[in-house]
């Protein structure tokens, strides 16, 4: 949406070592920014080292971080998807209409991913096929998929799920480790490997930082990005089937307003908003900052909307505070 | 000719859009086409309006405002907030009061859009759950109810004047003042530049940073303004109001054509689109809908409205020097 920057003029000869860029990039600062909240709230409350505390922290931002990965990798290409919540919606709606068709579990997570990766297709036809701009469509099919459930549920609410799907929202893998922290890992780790060590997360970057050069230079521009919107589709619907199975219940208004959290995360993270740079260590320390802040809070009664406060002061706080640094270290070199 | 006329013009297409909308309507239920209920659908856009010129703005220079609803919400509760403890205060002094905070609000995104570089849409996106946040630290989560305000308070946007509410005239006004300032100002001018083209801007003397800063302060302002509106239109005030209506916003500037990557749309554009989703969220209930549709409905329209307004930006490369090519 804003312009690209100008192109830094002095390349050095010899890049800093290996250490020092690691010392001075973004996921140190972050995990700087982690350690000090960490530490404030194991010194504000005596709750928050209990491990089984922490363990209900992590269902905070679990689900919101699945989709974020996804999201990363939108946004590193210079895209983004504002629908996730609503897809979250309609495949949760999907789920309670098969449950009261009478279906078991697989068939329940069979569909929920299912309706995550249709709406992504949607997405990514739209997007790709059509070249529309994805901001305004996703704001449209967001429209159009909590808009499908406000259609089937109105102000009901579908309850009666099974017994044994209750595990993914509420199971432990071993000792306080639940599956949707299970999960986290599993796809932090693939999401990594997807993005840092494979050609497809080289593409990725390429087409962020010039869409028409990597063209030139053979990536298949059009199929990346509508396999970037299948996934964070289809990571949509897995959320979906956590967040269900957690509630034991299916709202129209379920994940209201995560798109705008989860692209918090995603920002914080390190990502670009403008595409082009960002990586998967940086969005989950992101995703654990921000699940500690909202549960540290909790345990000080702190309302839900002055967190938010905090979250927005935070978002803006770590893309302006590097911007004023530069530019005092510029002021006190000249 | 004729049909290539309105595939050329978008405002005209848009407006033909909304004609056979309503003679649609009209064909199963006559009364809706009444020139009250038409006026009634209008005064019911108002507000839709006033934002959507806001919004239009922004969004010519390339930026986005998320907060805009937000904004509304904040300016709203604190007009409400005004007119409970001093019931006496002039009710245009609360208006000012209004406009005046949801101009410093609308600065501080210019600001940081302009001074800072940062993304317009991380700015607006953490504005947006600060802004609504402070209502809730403002008011600790309290409601201001109809009795509370004063009768001039809630009395005002719905004074009739030649037969047509305050809120329709005000919304008529605005829409007069945007097509000054669009049309005759330097700065008007320079939010098409700047969106058309960044460079070309910069070398023709615009400050691209303090135009989309003028962009915002703008926004901000009819934000607050709006925030009055509302507030005494619905004769309540409480943190969630609102909530959610900043897409509603970028929606009737998308259908109205402007295009999300700036430099394209018209204050014609923006006004027929936010009258289009009024009257879509009008007839429901009257051809009996339910209103739970809406979402759904609304959703579709601005994915065609996209497609269709993409494929007449889709430009193809312009000739410059004829007489050169002739020879």
């Amino acid at each position: 949406m804003a312009d690209a920057q100008i192109s830094p003029r002095n390349i050095p000869d010899r890049l800093e070592g290996r250490g020092v860029r690691l010392l001075k990039s973004w996921e140190a600062l972050l995990v700087v920014v982690a350690a000090a909240i960490f530490l404030g709230n194991s010194l504000a409350s005596p709750y928050f080292l209990d491990p089984w505390n922490l363990s209900d922290a992590t269902f905070n931002f679990t689900e919101k971080a699945m989709i974020a990965f996804a999201m990363a990798l939108v946004i590193i290409s210079g895209e983004i998807d504002l629908s996730v919540a609503s897809i979250i919606a309609f495949a949760s709606t999907a789920m309670g209409y098969a449950v009261q068709l009478g279906f078991d579990t697989p068939a329940l997570v069979a569909i929920g991913l299912g309706v995550g990766l249709l709406c992504g297709t949607v997405n990514g036809l739209l997007i790709t096929g059509l070249g529309l701009p994805s901001i305004v469509v996703t704001i449209g099919t967001m429209s159009l998929f909590r808009g499908l459930s406000f259609i089937v549920l109105g102000d009901q609410a579908f309850t009666g799920y099974p017994e044994s799907f209750a595990w993914f929202g509420q199971g432990y893998v071993w000792w306080v480790f639940s599956f949707e922290f299970a999960l986290f890992l599993l796809l932090a780790v693939i999401y990594g490997v997807l993005l840092h060590k494979t050609n497809f997360g080289r593409a990725v970057y390429a087409i962020g930082n010039n869409q028409t050069a990597a063209l030139f230079s053979g990536v298949r521009v059009a199929r990346v990005k509508f396999t970037l919107f299948l996934l964070t589709g289809l990571m949509a619907g897995l959320a979906s089937i956590c967040l269900t199975s957690r509630l034991g219940s299916t709202r129209p208004s379920i994940a209201l307003g995560w798109e705008l959290e989860i692209v918090t995360m995603v920002v914080l993270g390190g990502v670009n908003i403008l595409g082009g740079s960002g990586t998967i260590p940086g969005v989950v320390l992101a995703a654990l900052i921000m699940g500690m802040v909202t549960f540290g809070f909790g345990l000080l009664n702190v309302p839900g909307i002055v967190m938010s406060i905090f979250i927005g002061l935070l978002l803006i706080s770590v893309i302006a505070l590097p911007i004023l640094w530069q530019r005092a270290r510029r002021r006190l070199a000249h | 000719m004729m049909a290539k006329l309105l595939l050329k013009n978008r405002e005209l297409l848009l407006l033909a859009a909304i004609a056979v909308l309503v003679a649609l309507i009209a064909l199963r239920f006559p009364a809706f086409v009444t020139v009250a209920n038409l006026a009634g659908v209008y005064n019911d856009t108002s507000i839709l309006v006033i934002l959507a010129l806001g919004q239009m703005a922004v969004i010519l220079t390339r930026c986005i405002d998320l907060s805009m609803a937000a904004n509304l919400a904040l300016c709203g509760m604190v007009a409400a907030m005004l007119n409970a403890a001093f019931p006496g205060l002039p009710i245009p002094l609360i208006i000012l009061a209004a406009m005046a905070l949801g101009a410093l609000l609308g600065t501080i995104n210019g600001a940081l859009v302009w001074k800072l570089d940062i993304p317009p849409i991380v700015v607006t996106l953490g504005t947006l759950t600060i802004y609504r946040g402070l209502i809730f630290l403002l008011t600790d989560g309290k409601w201001i109810n109809a009795h509370e305000m004063s009768d001039a308070f809630k009395a005002l946007p719905r004074l009739e004047l030649a037969g047509t509410p305050v809120l329709s005239w005000l919304s008529l006004l605005m829409i007069a003042l945007m097509v000054l300032v669009m049309g005759r100002t330097p700065l008007g001018r320079a939010f098409y530049a700047v969106g058309g083209n960044p460079h070309a801007a910069v070398y023709t003397g615009i400050d691209v940073g303090r135009t989309r800063f003028f962009a915002y302060c703008l926004s901000g302002t009819l934000a607050g303004l709006s925030g009055y509106l509302w507030v005494s239109r619905y004769a309540v005030a409480y943190v969630d109001i609102a909530a959610g209506f900043e897409l509603d916003i970028i929606a009737a500037c998308v259908i109205g054509g402007i295009s999300i990557a700036g430099g394209i749309g018209s204050v014609p554009g923006a006004v027929l689109g936010a009258l289009f989703l009024g009257v879509i969220k009008n007839a429901l209930p009257v051809i009996n809908i339910s209103p739970f549709a809406q979402m759904a409905i609304s959703g579709t329209v601005i994915i065609i409205a996209v497609a269709v307004n993409a494929r007449a930006e889709r430009r193809k490369g312009r000739v410059i020097l004829k007489k050169a090519e002739a020879v």
